[in-house]
């Protein structure tokens, strides 16, 4: 028994839907209590999906137990087949289902049903999310996909993408068309939008590109073993990932490596002066494996962080996770566990977290900016706009989103002079964002340009008309803190009319 | 004053549609989410798996505390393998959980679907660890979705809060019902105006709040899903006073009438007190009631505040009532409100979903009432829908709320006209092969 507060993974069988979903011409018959429904709304409301996910739920009851479970999902099954006229279905357990031992998998198997029944067995107390979704497209894939003649021309399977992952639909847009640019084209996608009659395809492409091992690396081993393909290891998320990828991809079908780095920005952008202020900014990265091994990467080679240390919850992905934090000279924190990683980043207080939203809700209490660079998701990881991570484009996106939660280079030497300013001090946040801003509450007052014409007088403090001119030359964005810290030192040394040396003063005293 | 009621009981009697199958709402544990909030110094603990977890994390949508007032234990294999061991273990997660979290004064140990199953016995539990911490009061109920649907989670937690409670004989009101602060403080100083007193209501924010129970006791609910709790009560002694709940103007006068007769409050005082707030009631709900005149609602089962609601929407916002779904209904606590509600909807208790959406799409209603998991996919078939789960997280009761509950349904509407106002320039056909643009999360409409 474990005491959990929040969980970075659902149970396995929420990892079954999101193939279940992801795919069509599929469904997932669940043998399960009422409540277990709640999983629908991830996908309808987290994911604004506008179909209900192909899942039939059993939803037996308490008086239902030792009585007539197994009935009940014979019926249901029956009645689901007959109404979604589903090309396949999968059928499992919850984790209450599991206690009862009704066994689905041959219950179904028993009904002579002329569509093939896929049993999933998902221990639902041992394994979660990640391994239910994987363990899934590997059993669809074992039973659907057969041997069959290669396409012509070079094509692959893109392998992994899966309902409620995080930037999968344009992963597989954006991947698509950097294959396409090498001339290789896509066999089929999997699970994301495949039919079981595409799965049965599947052995047609000359490769498979894993995108995302948590979700997809069962299958393609077994592809590799029984069908003869090949997988790609690199993920291509990041300027250095993605190239390599490339090369990968060409080593693998003799292919010449083929780019086109026209809309590639994140170098540029990256070297470009305003990045300067990046320069060993301290982060924090912590997701699943795949997503904080690639933000690593990105982080210290391309754009000049330093990772002050980085985890993942997925234990299937600790040795990679070890081994790479040994690389980086930090500790690597594997645990799924919310309140270790709150007190590994007190700990460490980074600048930045690079995380989930999880760690997304932890910065906002520590005061700590944060990107999301992997599951688990909320609503806003699901943008309207195309927003990849992977290829070149998703290095674009990367850039925005990761600067995004930072202040501007362009502010930040204006810290320097304002540095003990109450709402423009170093925790303040960026200007850009309201309330972000660490410990003290009044960070999150936003300042209006305000009209500094017409009387000058405030208080007891009177400004002579030569440094009310100067200080309209501030801009106008730190033109209220230049006031008020003029005021205050004037104040403080009880000078009564501040003039334009008053203003200087003031700004030599604030500019330590 | 209930007019259109009298010479006729309404939907007392009707005839339910009873059904069996799939069902799309939530189990008890969600209720914990609210009640957490209520109770300041209360922990729940569910034992169970991690879908509970998942299902409470979900549910509460947000993560606002780093560490919130509940928590799962979650089953392992090992604790499956024998009985004695998951005590010990649950004895294990209490000690640590308590030695942490000393502003701790009330656990509740919330029963699971798993822990059900295997037949954990969370009442030994609670007697155990009652006798080890002296200063907290242990209580078990169970929140299992093999037993409990949604709100009566909150019914299965109050429901054991109170044969522990002290014996009284005074004279005194109860109300039952988590309700929010605002709304909590609206009741009393309504309950205080009558001249109506003592009152306790449960449950209380604080673990040793006083409040006790007798033969001298008449209460009153303020929602309709506390079955267990009016059994509960009733063996303590306590009497119930029966009215329609405290939705709409119309509702809460009839509520604070009943209560106000057991108590022999008189017309002129009872005027007094209530004139002023039933006039800023009626007339909120006449401004925001606008777009709701003569259109249709269909309601799936959701909190079981079906029944009220429909009454306050037939009667005071002027709909007509299609389908009225419950996960079940008790006419001893619904009956009120059924006999105000005008022959002609359909009532259905329990749910098969899928037979249920035929049902909606057939009657096409101006408005569904549904839960999170159906309400996308209909809008996306051009029904417009208002989320049940909004209904109890949302403070709807008495007087001063009863134009934010008008509201609460007519906003969907009024966004759909705004939207079908905007948008009417009408769509341009993307061409057939822009996989990448029409990819949006599975929005495709199948060739």
């Amino acid at each position: 028994m474990k005491l959990s507060v929040w969980t970075y993974e659902g149970p396995p069988h929420v990892g079954a839907m999101r193939v279940a979903t992801a795919m069509k011409g599929l469904h997932y018959v669940l043998h399960a209590p009422q409540g277990d429904t709640y999983a629908d709304l991830l996908f309808t409301m987290i994911e604004r999906r506008d179909r209900r996910p192909p899942v039939t739920y059993t939803t037996f009851q308490a008086r239902d137990l030792g009585a007539d479970t197994a009935n009940l999902f014979k019926t249901a099954c029956h009645d689901a087949v007959e109404r979604f006229d589903p090309q396949a279905i999968i059928v499992g357990a919850s984790c209450t289902a599991e206690l009862i031992q009704d066994d689905p998998g041959g219950m179904a198997e028993t009904m002579g049903l002329d569509i093939p029944v896929i049993p999933l067995e998902l221990p639902s107390y041992q394994r979660k999310e990640n391994f239910g979704a994987d363990e899934a497209l590997f059993q669809i894939v074992r039973t659907l996909a057969k041997p069959i003649a290669r396409t012509e021309r070079i094509t692959c399977n893109l392998i992994g993408p899966t309902a409620l992952g995080f930037r999968h639909r344009d992963d597989i847009t954006e991947l698509t068309g950097l294959l396409m640019e090498m001339g290789v084209g896509v066999n089929v996608v999997a699970p994301y939008d495949a039919t079981p009659a595409d799965i049965a395809r599947l052995g047609a492409a000359h490769f498979n590109v894993l995108m995302y091992p948590e979700t997809g690396e069962a299958a393609c081993r077994w592809m590799e073993r029984e069908l003869g393909q090949p997988f790609t290891k690199v993920v291509p998320i990041g300027v250095g990932a993605t190239r390599d990828f490339l090369r990968e991809v060409a080593e693998m079908t003799g292919l010449a490596p083929q780019i086109d780095e026209t809309r590639l920005r994140l170098p540029w952008y990256s070297a470009s002066v305003d990045s300067t202020y990046l320069t060993g900014k301290r982060v924090f990265l912590f997701g699943d494996g795949t997503h904080v091994a690639a933000a690593a990467r990105i982080a210290r080679d391309e754009m000049g962080f330093e990772v002050v240390g980085l985890g993942c919850y997925n234990r299937e992905q600790a040795r990679m996770i070890r081994a790479l934090a040994k690389d980086y000279g930090v500790e690597a924190l594997i645990t799924d566990d919310y309140l270790e990683v709150e007190a590994r980043i007190e700990a460490l207080a980074p600048e930045m977290i690079l995380g989930t939203q999880m760690e997304r809700h932890i910065g906002k209490r520590l005061g700590i900016p944060c990107a999301v660079i992997s599951a688990p998701v909320h609503v806003q990881d699901f943008p309207a706009r195309y927003s990849p991570q992977m290829g070149i484009e998703g290095a674009n996106v990367i850039f925005d989103t990761w600067v995004h939660p930072l202040v501007m280079g362009l502010e930040e030497h204006l810290l320097h002079m304002f540095r003990e300013d109450f709402e423009f001090h170093d925790d303040a946040g960026a200007s850009h964002h309201s309330g972000v801003g660490g410990g003290s509450a009044p960070a999150s007052v936003p300042e209006a340009p305000r009209d500094i014409s017409g009387s000058m007088e405030t208080g007891t403090v009177i400004w002579l008309a030569d440094a009310e001119t100067e200080l309209k030359r501030v801009p106008f964005f730190v033109r209220g803190k230049a006031r008020r810290n003029t005021e205050a030192y004037a104040a403080e040394r009880g000078v009564s009319e501040i003039s334009v040396d008053t203003l200087y003063e003031a700004k030599a005293h604030f500019a330590r | 004053m209930m007019d259109g009621a009298h010479g006729s009981h309404g939907c007392r009697d009707a005839p339910l549609l009873k059904e069996r199958g799939q069902r799309e709402v939530f189990c008890g544990l969600t209720a914990i989410v609210w009640l957490h909030r209520k109770m300041q110094d209360s922990f729940f603990l569910v034992v169970g798996s991690r879908t509970c977890a998942h299902l409470l994390q979900s549910a509460a949508g947000v993560m606002i505390f780093a560490e919130p007032r509940f928590g799962t234990a979650i089953l392992e294999e090992t604790d499956l393998a024998g009985m004695a061991d998951a005590q010990a273990e649950l004895d294990r997660e209490v000690e640590k959980l308590l030695s942490r979290r000393s502003d701790i004064r009330r656990l509740f140990l919330v029963g699971s679907c798993p822990s059900e199953v295997i037949k954990l016995d969370l009442e030994k539990a609670a007697e155990r660890l009652n006798a080890q911490f002296a200063d907290v009061n242990v209580v078990n109920f169970s929140g299992s979705g093999i037993e409990t649907t949604f709100t009566e989670g909150e019914d299965a937690c109050l429901a054991a809060i109170i044969p522990g409670l002290p014996k009284t004989d005074a004279r005194q009101l109860v109300v039952a019902g988590a309700l929010p602060d605002v709304v909590h403080d609206q009741m009393l100083g309504l309950l205080e105006g009558l001249g109506i007193g003592p009152v306790t209501v449960l449950p209380t924010s604080k673990a040793d709040d006083p409040a006790a129970i007798g033969p001298g006791t008449v209460f009153a609910l303020t929602q309709p899903f506390l079955n267990e709790t009016h059994a509960a009560l009733v063996r303590r002694g306590a009497r119930h006073i029966a009215a329609p709940f405290p939705f709409g103007e119309e509702g809460t006068t009839a509520w604070l009438r009943a209560i106000a007769d057991e108590f022999g409050v008189s017309d002129d005082r009872f005027d007094a007190v209530t004139a002023a707030p039933r006039d800023r009631a009626r007339r909120a709900v006449a401004q925001a009631s606008a777009p709701l005149a003569n259109r249709s609602v269909f309601f799936f089962p959701d909190s079981q505040l079906e029944i009220p609601l429909a009454r306050f929407l037939t009667r005071e916002c002027g709909m007509t009532a299609l389908e009225i779904g419950q996960p079940y209904v008790q006419r001893e606590i619904v009956g009120p409100d059924m006999a105000l509600i005008g022959e002609g909807p359909v009532f259905s208790e329990g749910q098969d979903v899928d037979l249920q959406l035929d049902r909606a799409r057939e009657a096409r209603a101006d408005l569904t009432v549904c839960g999170l998991g159906l309400a996308n996919p209909l809008e996306a078939e051009g029904l417009t829908t208002k989320w049940a789960i909004e209904l109890v997280f949302t403070p709807i009761h008495f007087y001063e709320q009863a134009g934010d509950l008008a509201g609460l349904f007519a906003r969907p509407l009024r966004r759909r006209a705004i939207l079908e106002g905007g948008a009417s320039s009408g769509g341009i056909e993307p061409p057939s092969d822009a996989r990448g643009l029409c990819h949006a999360g599975g929005a495709e409409v199948e060739a």
